[in-house]
C-alpha cells in the first residue's frame, strides 16, 4: 500500500521494484519520468515526506507508509501551482522532459524557504539535469513563483 | 490555373508544398469551427508546432485556439523528409502559409457566391466572413470536403509582413501546459491496453558478435513472455518494465561475445592517420592560395566524439496484428524510417504505419530510429500485444550515433598592416549523416546484428552549400586569397551522424579562434578586426550589437582570471547570423559566467521562441566546449552514465542575455543550430584573453588548462 498524492493506492509488484515504475505503470502517473535509473539526472524526482527524492533509485519497500507526491498533484483542484504558472509565464521549457522533476525539486525547496537566493535555487537543482539549456528561464520562473508565494507582485 | 510551358522555367511552390501539392494534405476546415493542421515536421523540443500554428492562423484570419494539430503519421501526413537542419520554418512553415492563404481565398470565393457580393466587399474576422453591405457566413458553414481537394496553385497572395498580427508575436508554446502538469506528453508516456515491455541486450562493443547463450533460465524468470534471438540481436519481452530490465541484465551476464575489431586511441588526430582513405575535395579557392604575406601563421584545432545525450533514453512502441505493424516513434523522419523498416521486415510500406509522438529534446540523429526497430523486432514475437521499448541510459550513451571527431588546420598570411591576405582551412572528419532513408543500405542498429544482416548505407555527408563535415568551413570573411579543403573519411571506428550544426560546430570554432589569434598578432581588437574583414552588413550588425550589449572595450585585456572573447558565424553561410561574447573566470577550471548573444533570423515568427532556442543552444554548446567527450577503450564505449559524461549543471550555467535583430521584411531562416560554433569560439577566446594561453582542443578541461599554462 502506497500513499500517493493524498490517496492510499495498492500496487502489486515486487518489493524491490523502483518506485518510478509503480508510479508510471501501475498508477498511471506518467509525469514522473525515467532518465537514467541511477539517480543522476532528476527526471524522476518526487517528494517523499517533504524531501525531493529520485524515484528511480528507491524501492517500494522503502516508501511504504510514507507520503509521496508527484507532479500530478502540484495543481490543486485545477488551479495551477505558482511554480506552474511561472513556468508558463517564463516559457521555461524546451522539450520539457526534465520539467516535472525540476518542478518537484523546486517545490521541496519553496515549501521550506519562500525567499531563496539564486544560489539556494541552483543548489536545490544540483541533481536535476536539463539538456536543452533552459536553465536561465527555469531559474527566473522559480524566483517568480517564490515571489508569488510571498504575496509580492 | 497556371500552366507550365516548355519554354519557361518551372515555377516552384513554397517549401514542402512543391513536393506535397494537395491542399487537403495540409489543412482541413471543419464544420465544428476548427481547422486541422497536418505537418510532416515534428516537435523535437524546439517549439516548431507553435510557430506553424501561428503562420497558419495568420493567413486564415482565425484565432489560434481553433487549430487542431494532427500528429505526423505515414497514414496521411505530407512527406517532409527529416526534421533537421533548422529548415522547418522554411519548408513546412512556408508551405502552410501558402496553403492557408489559398484556403482563405477559396473560402472567400464561396462566400462571395453565396452572399451574392463581390470579393472586394468581404472581410474576415476569426472565420466569420462579412460583406460590407451586410450579410455574413462562416468558414464552418462553408466547409465541405471538396474545398481543399485540389492542388495548390501558384498565384496566391499571402499577407504582407506589415499586415501580420499573429506572426511576430511571442505566442505561448502550445505544449508547455501539458508538460508542466504531468500529462502524458511523450512517446515514453503512451500506455496502450495490454502493453508489454521489452529491452535489448546489446553486444559487448561495436561489431562484436554473439558467440553463445543459453536463454532457458531467462525464459523462466518472472514475467518474461519471450526471449528473442536473431543472429547477434538479443532481447526480452516481459509483462512488467522492471521484469524486462532484470531479464535483460541476466542476458547480459550469460551472453558470450566475440569482440569486434580493436578500437583506436581516443584522439581526434587519429583521423590524420586515415589520410590514405580520405576523399579530398577543395571546396573553395579565391585568388592565389599560395600568396605569401609579411607574416605567416598556422594552428590546429580539434573536437572529440560528442554525444547527443538526450535527457530521455529513446523509446518506441510497436504493435503487430495480421502481419502488419503499427509503430509510435520520436524519429525525426517517419517516411525515411518506414523505407528502411520495410527493407528489414520484407514488407510493403503500406503495411507499416508509423506515427510520430514526441520524445525528449532531440539535437540530431539520436537513437530514436534504432529503438524503433528494436521494438518492432521484439513485438513481432508477441503479435497482438503492443511492446514498449525504452533504452536504458547506458544503451543510449554507448550506442547512439555520435558527432564525429574533427581536426581543423588553419593557416593565414598577413600583410604589413596586419590584414589577412590569404586564408587556408583544411579539415578532417568522418561522415555527419547516417540516417535512415539513405540509398544503398539500412541505417538501423539492430539490422546489422541480425542472422541475415542488412548492411549499412555508405555514410553520407550533406552537400554544400549547407554542407556536412564542411558546413561553415568556407569563411564568411572577405579574404582576397583562400583555399578550403575537406578530407572526408567515411569509415569510422564508432558510428557517427548528425548532431546540432554538424561540422559547423568545429569549423566555426576553429575559424573564430584563429581570427582572434591573427588579431592578436596584428595588434588589433578582435571586434574591429572581424568588422574590417567583413562585407556582409547583417554580419557586421550582429557583431556590433553584441559588442554594444556587452560593453566591449577595444583591446580589453583579461586579468589572469577573468576574460572575455567573441565568436561569430552565419549558420551554414545561409541561415541565422549569430555573434556571441563570453565572459569566463578561470580558477581551477574554466567557468563561463556570462554569455551575450545577438541574432538575426530574418522574420522572427515567434520572437520568444527564437530567443528560447538561442539561449538553449548557447548553454548546450558551452557545455560541449567545456566538458563533453565520449570515451572508449579498445573494445567498447566506456561513457555509460552521466558520471562519465558530465554536462553543465544549474550551479554552473552562465547568465544569458540575447538580443534579436528582427527583420520582418526578410525571409525567415532557421535559428536552432547557429550558436554552436560561435559560443565555443567565444569561450576559447575568452580563456585566452584571461590567461594568455590558447586552448585549441575541445573540451577545455582542467588538465588542458594546466597544460596550456605550463606550455
Amino acid at each position: 500500500m502506497l500513499h500517493v498524492n493524498g490517496k492510499a493506492r495498492e500496487v502489486q509488484a515486487d518489493a524491490e521494484t523502483p518506485l518510478l515504475y509503480a508510479l508510471r505503470n501501475d498508477l498511471g502517473l506518467v509525469g514522473t519520468r525515467y532518465g537514467c535509473g541511477l539517480g543522476q539526472c532528476g527526471a524522476c524526482t518526487v517528494i517523499i515526506d517533504g524531501k525531493a527524492v529520485q524515484s528511480c533509485d528507491v524501492p517500494l519497500s522503502a516508501v511504504v507508509g510514507k507520503q509521496i507526491s508527484t507532479v500530478e498533484a502540484l495543481a490543486a483542484d485545477a488551479a495551477l501551482h505558482p511554480l506552474q504558472k511561472a513556468f508558463i509565464a517564463e516559457q521555461a521549457a524546451q522539450c520539457g522532459y526534465c520539467a516535472s522533476g525540476i518542478l518537484m525539486a523546486a517545490k521541496a525547496l519553496l515549501d521550506v524557504n519562500r525567499n531563496p537566493s539564486d544560489a539556494d535555487i541552483r543548489n536545490a537543482l544540483e541533481r536535476n539535469l536539463c539538456r536543452c539549456g533552459t536553465h536561465s528561464r527555469i531559474l527566473r520562473a522559480i524566483k517568480r513563483a517564490a515571489k508569488e508565494l510571498r504575496g509580492e507582485r | 490555373m497556371a500552366q507550365a510551358n516548355s519554354s519557361t522555367p518551372a515555377r516552384k511552390l513554397p517549401g514542402s508544398l512543391e513536393t506535397n501539392r494537395r491542399l487537403d494534405r495540409w489543412l482541413s476546415v471543419n464544420a465544428d469551427g476548427t481547422v486541422t493542421l497536418v505537418t510532416g515536421k515534428v516537435e523535437i523540443g524546439q517549439g516548431i508546432l507553435t510557430a506553424l500554428i501561428q503562420m497558419t492562423a495568420e493567413e486564415l484570419d482565425i484565432d489560434v485556439s481553433r487549430i487542431r494539430l494532427k500528429a505526423a503519421s505515414t497514414a496521411f501526413s505530407p512527406d517532409e523528409g527529416i526534421t533537421s537542419g533548422s529548415r522547418s520554418i522554411q519548408e513546412s512553415g512556408l508551405a502552410l502559409r501558402h496553403a492557408a492563404a489559398e484556403a482563405r481565398d477559396l473560402l472567400l470565393a464561396r462566400a462571395a457566391q453565396k452572399l451574392g457580393v463581390t470579393l472586394e466587399s468581404l472581410t474576415v474576422k476569426d472565420g466569420v466572413i462579412s460583406a460590407r453591405g451586410g450579410g455574413s457566413v462562416t468558414y464552418w458553414e462553408l466547409a465541405a470536403p471538396d474545398l481543399l481537394a485540389r492542388e495548390a496553385s501558384f498565384d496566391v497572395s499571402e499577407k504582407l509582413p506589415q499586415e501580420h498580427v499573429l506572426v511576430g508575436t511571442s505566442l505561448a508554446r502550445v505544449d508547455i501546459p501539458g508538460k508542466i502538469t504531468g500529462r502524458p506528453s511523450f512517446v515514453q508516456d503512451m500506455n496502450l491496453p495490454g502493453t508489454l515491455h521489452g529491452r535489448v541486450c546489446r553486444p559487448a562493443g561495436p561489431k562484436a558478435t554473439l558467440k553463445s547463450i543459453d536463454v532457458k533460465e531467462v525464459g523462466q524468470m518472472p514475467g518474461v513472455v519471450a526471449v528473442v534471438r536473431d543472429g547477434s540481436f538479443l532481447g526480452v519481452v516481459a509483462e512488467r518494465e522492471e521484469q524486462a530490465i532484470r531479464a535483460e541484465r541476466r542476458l547480459a551476464r550469460l551472453a558470450q561475445w566475440t569482440p569486434g575489431p580493436e578500437l583506436p586511441a581516443n584522439d581526434p588526430r587519429q583521423l590524420l592517420a586515415l589520410q590514405a582513405e580520405a576523399e579530398t575535395e577543395v571546396i573553395s579557392t579565391k585568388g592565389d592560395p599560395a600568396t605569401v604575406g609579411a607574416r605567416q601563421f598556422s594552428a590546429e584545432y580539434t573536437k572529440p566524439y560528442i554525444a547527443h545525450a538526450s535527457l530521455a533514453p529513446s523509446c518506441s512502441i510497436a504493435h503487430w496484428e495480421g502481419g502488419k505493424v503499427r509503430i509510435w516513434t520520436h524519429s525525426q523522419g517517419i517516411y525515411p524510417l518506414r523505407g528502411d523498416m520495410a527493407q528489414v521486415l520484407g514488407l510493403p510500406e503500406q503495411d507499416i504505419v508509423i506515427t510520430h509522438v514526441e520524445g525528449a529534446g532531440c539535437y540530431g540523429h539520436n537513437a530514436a530510429d534504432d529503438v524503433t526497430l528494436d521494438a518492432v523486432l521484439l513485438a513481432r514475437a508477441v503479435p497482438g500485444r503492443p511492446v514498449r521499448v525504452q533504452w536504458m541510459r547506458e544503451d543510449e550513451f554507448c550506442w547512439e550515433p555520435f558527432s564525429s571527431p574533427m581536426v581543423m588546420r588553419l593557416n593565414a598570411a598577413l600583410d604589413d598592416k596586419g590584414n589577412i591576405i590569404n586564408w587556408g582551412h583544411e579539415l578532417w572528419s568522418h561522415a555527419h549523416s547516417t540516417r535512415p532513408g539513405s540509398k544503398g543500405g539500412v541505417n538501423l542498429l539492430a539490422a546489422w546484428d541480425l542472422e541475415k544482416p542488412l548492411p549499412a548505407a555508405k555514410p553520407g555527408n550533406p552537400p554544400l552549400p549547407g554542407g556536412g563535415s564542411h558546413r561553415n568551413a568556407i569563411p564568411l570573411y572577405d579574404f582576397p586569397n583562400q583555399k578550403v579543403t575537406n578530407h572526408l573519411i567515411r569509415r569510422s571506428p564508432l558510428r557517427t551522424s548528425a548532431l546540432r550544426a554538424l561540422g559547423g560546430f568545429a569549423n566555426a570554432f576553429a575559424i573564430e579562434c584563429f581570427i582572434d589569434e591573427l588579431a592578436e598578432a596584428a595588434g588589433a581588437d578582435p571586434v574591429e578586426y572581424r568588422l574590417r574583414h567583413l562585407k556582409d552588413a547583417r554580419a557586421k550588425a550582429v557583431i556590433e550589437k553584441v559588442a554594444q550589449m556587452a560593453g566591449w572595450k577595444p583591446n580589453e585585456k583579461g586579468d589572469g582570471e577573468r576574460g572575455r572573447g567573441i565568436g561569430f558565424a552565419r549558420y551554414k553561410n545561409l541561415a541565422a547570423w549569430i555573434a556571441v561574447i563570453a565572459e569566463v573566470r578561470v580558477e581551477e577550471e574554466a567557468r563561463v559566467t556570462k554569455l551575450w548573444g545577438a541574432v538575426d533570423v530574418g522574420q522572427a515568427i515567434n520572437p520568444d521562441g527564437v530567443i528560447n532556442q538561442i539561449e538553449g543552444g548557447m548553454i548546450q554548446s558551452a557545455s560541449m566546449a567545456l566538458k563533453e567527450r565520449v570515451d572508449f577503450d579498445k573494445s567498447a564505449v566506456t561513457t555509460r552514465t552521466w558520471d562519465e559524461y558530465p554536462i553543465l549543471r544549474f550551479t554552473e550555467v552562465p547568465e544569458i542575455e540575447v538580443a534579436l535583430i528582427n527583420r520582418p521584411e526578410a525571409p525567415p531562416v532557421g535559428a536552432g543550430e547557429g550558436t554552436q560554433g560561435p559560443v565555443a569560439a567565444a569561450i576559447g577566446n575568452a580563456i585566452c584573453n584571461a590567461l594568455g594561453a590558447r586552448l585549441r582542443d575541445m573540451p577545455f578541461t582542467r588538465d588542458r588548462i594546466v597544460a596550456a599554462l605550463s606550455a
